[in-house]
């Protein structure tokens, strides 16, 4: 009822005085039609990809082939003893580099899910990347555990399926929550970001003349013709995706936890570990989005869908989730040091003073210490501040990782086994290779499909509400609108 | 030689923003018209009711399914480990009191029947995928996933008529009026 409303604070304007509304950051700079964003979303994918795309894509695609592709050869021909499996740290590099990848999913789903349902209409444009990201790290994830268990072809032991012996999977075990918790995590993820797609998919395949690209694009955008009735549907089904997705998130890394936290082994038997490793996997996550969309952003020339306003706002969230991990870490000490155990306390005295300080150093200081410089406006404008931050934070979390599993597995509690962990250059090479692999398939995202969510981005601008309008025609006297800051108009590089 | 049969799927007229269309669609639905639809973008909130629109059944689906996928996870997990196979380990019992742990693989096999339904049954309530349709054949229409608003009116429509729609559509504020007409061969 925008008239009512209109009316009562019209009533104020007549005694004189005016509400002052803070107006919202426009999330759409310099006026952009929506022929605009359709322009300019399809010209990455239509146009010659700048020279700065093979660039990068060749390196990245030689590192997954190398490490992933010929890693892995290496390991099913020759045996799984070729990663250092062979002292007390077994698999801990796996583990390490499963958790990882796992936990840079986390911002993908976060953004399309719990920011749709809490209604923050800046994750439009940036939620296809970050749910590509996540299909991407969890393919990379997946490797790990895919070819841990040495013969890779019985991987298929994972899945309750009866087999000969007449043996069925432990369904007690956090292990095998663990397989259905990535599984269904990778599969729900693949359906969002497909129906997501479907009507931009549809954008690209009315561009395109007629040929190859017009039917693989027009079979995959399912014969969309954006018709209300579906749109609908459509809405109501994406909203239901969206719900169910977010507990999902929060039971994904909440699981991957629990492989660690219901075992009775010091340092990891804490109940702090669900949230405190979801905290982390977000804190990774949006790092992981900020390190490939702030230089996708500058090279495609996104500048005016993707906003500083955009940035800002995930330097805010990498600045919240930063400070909930550090608050882990500490409470992690505390607890041990409160607890009285002598081998909980020793596990803990050991992660800091012992051969391994330095990961721990390295996990403080990018974890905790790095991201404080949020809190400072000019650090979160500053481009090359943003990308070095959420450099130091991909750091920072794998280390994270590397403190509580090597660190652990380290000192059991038989003196005997005590042992430094080295990992072989297969474990090195694989890791490298999975990094490859993830940039090279977001490099191909970028070629092939539309990384900016179009029809959402058409729908966040003001004049897509149908009572536009009437809104223009009759203006709300009784209010000051006063401009929210935003860097762009303040600079004066855009006009909103 | 192959006789051309043309089938008329309707009229086809382009407004100028969403709140043009919404408008529009008011007027349509009050005329009493049923086979029509509008073509949009992206979603225009409240286009729904203008059209007079039911809400989307697809909740129950997604409901049902995630139900079938909690009853098949309790089964799976219930019947292997204290039916068939009942081992204990970890210290937990091979009877109903394990239950509880087999709640993660529950809730997780709910979510994946659930977006599975929502996924299956978004498509079989838009009917998709259809690579063709009649509306294709407009000049226009590819604009609806660029930036134009449409609203069809279909010739099966009782309503239907071929100078009374064009006026009406032209009153109520459409451009680019066009008789979509298919070609058969």
């Amino acid at each position: 009822m925008p008239d009512t409303a209109a009316r009562d604070q019209s009533g104020a304007s007549e005694r004189g005085v005016k509400i002052p509304v803070l107006e919202r950051e426009k999330l759409v700079l310099n006026k952009r039609s929506y022929h605009w964003i359709t322009e300019r979303v399809c010209g990455v994918i239509e146009g010659r990809q700048p020279g700065i795309w093979w660039a990068l894509f060749i390196p990245t695609l030689l590192m997954a082939v190398i490490g992933v592709g010929g890693g892995l050869t290496y390991l099913v021909s020759t045996g799984v003893g070729v990663w250092g499996n062979s002292n007390r740290v077994p698999w801990g590099w796996a583990i390490v580099n499963f958790v990882f990848w796992i936990g840079i999913g986390h911002a993908g789903t976060l953004i399309s899910a719990i920011l749709y349902l809490t209604r923050q209409n800046w994750r439009t444009s940036i939620n296809r990347a970050a749910e590509a990201m996540t299909i991407f790290a969890v393919i990379c994830a997946g490797i790990f555990p895919a070819f841990h268990v040495g013969r890779v072809w019985m991987a298929w032991y994972l899945a309750p399926i009866p087999n000969a012996n007449a043996i069925w999977q432990n369904f007690k075990s956090p292990l095998l929550w663990d397989v259905f918790a990535v599984s269904t995590y990778f599969t729900i993820s693949l359906i969002f970001w497909f129906l997501g797609m479907v009507p931009d998919l549809a954008t690209i395949r009315d561009r395109c003349r007629a040929g190859v690209r017009k039917v693989l694009y027009g079979v995959f955008a399912l014969g969309w013709r954006g018709s209300n009735r579906h749109w609908s549907h459509y809405e109501t089904a994406y909203l239901l995706l969206a719900a169910l997705s977010t507990p999902l998130v929060l039971s994904v890394h909440s699981v991957v936890s629990f492989d660690f936290a219901t075992s009775i082994v010091p340092g990891w038997h804490t109940t702090i570990f669900p949230p405190y490793f979801v905290a982390g996997a977000i804190f990774g996550g949006f790092a992981m989005v900020l390190t490939i969309m702030v230089p996708a952003r500058f090279i495609y020339g996104l500048e005016d869908l993707i906003t500083q306003k955009h940035i800002d706002n995930m330097a805010k969230i990498i600045l919240l989730t930063g400070s909930i991990v550090g608050y882990a870490y500490i409470m992690e000490l505390v607890t041990a040091f409160y607890s009285g155990l002598p081998y909980e306390k020793d596990a803990f005295w050991f992660r800091i003073t012992g051969p391994y300080w330095w990961a721990y150093v390295a996990m403080m200081a990018c974890n905790v210490l790095a991201p404080q410089l949020f809190w400072i406006r000019h650090c979160r404008e500053n481009m090359w501040i943003v990308m070095g931050v959420a450099m130091c934070v991909n750091a920072g979390m794998w280390f994270e990782r590397f403190v509580i599993i090597v660190t652990t597995l380290t000192r059991s509690f038989l003196p005997g086994d005590w042992k430094m962990f080295y990992p072989t250059w297969v474990d090195i090479g694989t890791f490298i290779g999975t990094i490859g692999l993830f940039l090279s398939l977001f490099l191909l995202f970028l070629r092939f499909l539309p990384c900016i969510n179009i029809a959402e981005v058409k729908w966040a601008k003001e004049e897509s509400d149908p009572h536009y309008d009437d809104k223009k025609a009759r203006p709300d006297e009784g209010v000051l609108k006063e401009a929210a800051y935003q860097r762009e108009l303040s600079k004066g590089t855009a006009e909103v | 030689m192959s006789t051309t049969v043309t089938r008329v799927y309707g009229y086809v007229a382009e407004f100028e923003s969403a709140s043009a269309l919404y408008k529009a669609a008011e007027k349509v639905r009050d005329a009493g018209f049923r086979k029509w639809d509008c073509f949009t973008p992206f979603p225009v909130h409240g286009l729904d009711r203008a059209m007079g629109l039911r809400r989307s059944i697809l909740p129950y689906f997604v409901f049902f399914g995630g139900a079938a996928g909690l009853a098949t996870a309790f089964l799976l997990a219930y019947i292997t480990q204290v039916v068939i196979y009942p081992t204990v380990v970890q210290g937990k019992p091979a009877n109903i009191f394990t239950v509880p742990a087999f709640f993660p693989i529950m809730f997780e096999l709910t979510v994946l029947f659930a977006g599975f339904t929502a996924l299956f049954g978004l498509l079989a309530l838009c009917q998709l995928p259809r690579l063709h349709h009649p509306v294709f054949a407009s000049r226009q229409i590819h604009r609806a996933t660029d930036d134009g608003f449409f609203l069809a009116i279909e010739a099966r429509d009782p309503r239907f008529s071929a100078e009374g729609t064009k006026a009406f559509l032209e009153e109520a504020g459409g451009r680019n009026i066009e008789l979509v007409e298919e070609e058969r061969r």
